[in-house]
């Protein structure tokens, strides 16, 4: 792969850092007067999700990562990988370990578009969509009449997923949620 | 796709820019100091280590030169003090390659004065009396006065070493340690210029100015050295000017000594050609003046860009610029 200088860093470059893949999120230049150039640079580990601030000398470089973001329908789990389809009309697909699936286990639904990251053609990482539409399949009965305001109560969804619901909402209701903050926005 | 034709400053930030630099002439010219307007080619250009300088390849009653865009008008206003102009100032577009970033851009405007037989004290305040004129109705409490700190002081204070003296190994183990980097085939000056960047400016100026003076005789660059009191300790005279962890200013008690800027020059192109860096033509008409004699004096060269931003309370020198470099 190819190296890219400090010059070259710009947010969303993808980078070989200590072994694991990275996204440079932002590269400031910090040069005090007519002394010697450092960039500081915060990249995002694509592998743990965690923020790494590191410095370099100017004009160091760092390796290219073969990184790539596609987007892929889930198909299904066979308890140990779940598997997911590329959405360009090729029908290739990836299986994915729990690991790389992460919390995006609670928010799988057939059919469902996903963000995959793909390093050297392996999924380290699915991010769900924004809002996802989700059955609830189990939760309290609903209090007649109580459509307004004022408590709350777990529903259990389709997918796994715990979130809080207001009190008038039934069992068999397709809701729509939130998957960045797990919060309930409106019946779907 | 779009394209970014847009200006990076919004239309009401220039009319304050403008205001601002209207604010500036008034101050110098207050104060008998002559607004002067240098070329940004020259002949010779800065062979500063790390200084980066861009040329452009020119046509002139000599043939095909090349000619270097100035990384700041130092030279040029040199040769006019040794020519016998007194007290002059210029706001000037400078150039320094690969500089771009929030506090920095590709070209910028330095404003930059000589005070022929003024000391560095003086100068120190009236540096700081000309921040707080561009600041003073903006912030409703101006700065005031500078605190002085010394370098040496500051890494004591800061990092419990002495910069001066501490070995060159521990000294390169703390900064790797600090900045997460390897620096074990650095020079002194590195080392000292990382701490400085990651340790000790981003806290200068949060309570008013502050004024570094005393710096490592090695980071010199035009300035005189004296000894430091406390050891005998060769130091520059030159001073760094900061306000809100920004370094605004850079002030030198001015070499006049032309072997001395020629010993100078020609060990800069030395180091250059050790680091594989382009060697950069030494300004000889600069040598020439120097000989002739330039007044003793002090000067200081002061980010304009970055004092307006912090005047309009900005986050970058791009938002007070009607093109930063990226869409330039």
């Amino acid at each position: 792969m190819a190296n890219y200088s400090t010059n070259e860093f710009k947010g969303g470059l993808k980078v070989m850092l200590d072994g694991d893949p990275c996204s440079i999120v932002e590269n400031e230049l910090v040069k005090p007067g007519k002394g010697q150039a450092f960039n500081r640079v915060k990249l995002r580990n694509l592998m743990t999700g965690r923020v790494w601030e590191r410095t370099f000398k100017s004009g160091d470089s760092l390796e290219a990562a073969d990184v790539l973001e596609l987007e892929m329908e889930y198909l299904y789990t066979d308890g140990d990988m779940w598997y997911f389809m590329k959405t360009d009309g090729s029908f290739e697909q990836y299986a994915v370990e729990k690991k790389a699936l992460g919390d995006t286990e609670k928010w799988l639904k057939e059919q469902v578009p996903y963000t995959v990251t793909l390093w050297n053609d392996n999924v380290i990482n699915v991010s769900p969509p924004n809002f996802i539409e989700l059955q609830v399949t189990e939760t309290d009965p609903g209090l007649k009449g109580d459509t307004a305001q004022g408590g709350s109560k777990p529903a259990v969804l389709s997918s796994g997923a715990v979130v809080k619901v207001p009190l008038f909402i039934e069992e068999g209701e397709v809701l729509k949620v939130d998957t960045r903050t797990g919060e309930y926005v409106s019946r779907a | 796709m779009e394209v970014d034709w847009q200006p990076t400053a919004d239309i009401a930030t220039l009319r304050e820019r403008a205001r601002l630099l209207a604010r500036v002439r008034a101050f110098f010219s207050d104060r008998g100091v002559l607004e002067v307007d240098t070329p940004v080619l020259g002949h010779g250009g800065s062979t500063e280590m790390h200084l980066a300088s861009l040329f452009a390849e020119a046509t002139t009653p000599a043939g095909h030169e090349r000619l270097w865009l100035q990384t700041s008008p130092e030279f040029h206003m040199k040769r006019l003090l040794a020519a016998g102009s007194g007290p002059i100032f210029q706001l000037a577009r400078s150039f320094r390659d690969g500089e771009v970033g929030r506090r920095h851009n590709l070209e910028f405007t330095m404003l930059e004065w000589y005070r022929p037989g003024l000391g560095l004290d003086a100068l120190i305040e009236e540096t700081a009396a000309l921040v707080n004129t561009v600041l003073g109705q903006e912030l409703g409490d101006k700065p005031g006065p500078p605190q002085r700190r010394r370098y040496r002081e500051l890494f004591r204070q800061t990092l419990a070493i002495d910069p001066f003296t501490l070995p060159l190994d521990a000294l390169r183990r703390l900064a790797g340690q600090r900045g997460g980097l390897d620096m074990t085939d650095s020079d002194r000056d590195a080392c000292l210029d990382l701490l400085m960047s990651l340790e000790i400016e981003p806290h200068l100026g949060r309570d008013g100015l502050e004024v570094v003076v005393d710096y490592p005789a090695s980071q010199a660059a035009l300035a005189r050295h004296h000894r430091d009191p406390e050891d005998g300790a060769r130091v520059a005279s030159r001073f760094e000017l900061y306000f809100e962890g920004l370094e605004l200013a850079n002030g030198y008690d001015e070499l006049t000594d032309a072997d001395e800027q020629a010993a100078r020059f020609e060990q800069d192109n030395a180091d250059r050609r050790a680091a594989r860096l382009p060697e950069v033509d030494v300004d000889a008409r600069l040598l020439a003046a120097l000989v002739h004699g330039m007044p003793e004096g002090s000067g200081v060269a002061l980010g304009l860009d970055r004092l307006i931003q912090l005047a309009l309370g900005k986050q970058s020198v791009a938002e007070v610029m009607a093109f930063a470099t990226p869409r330039c």
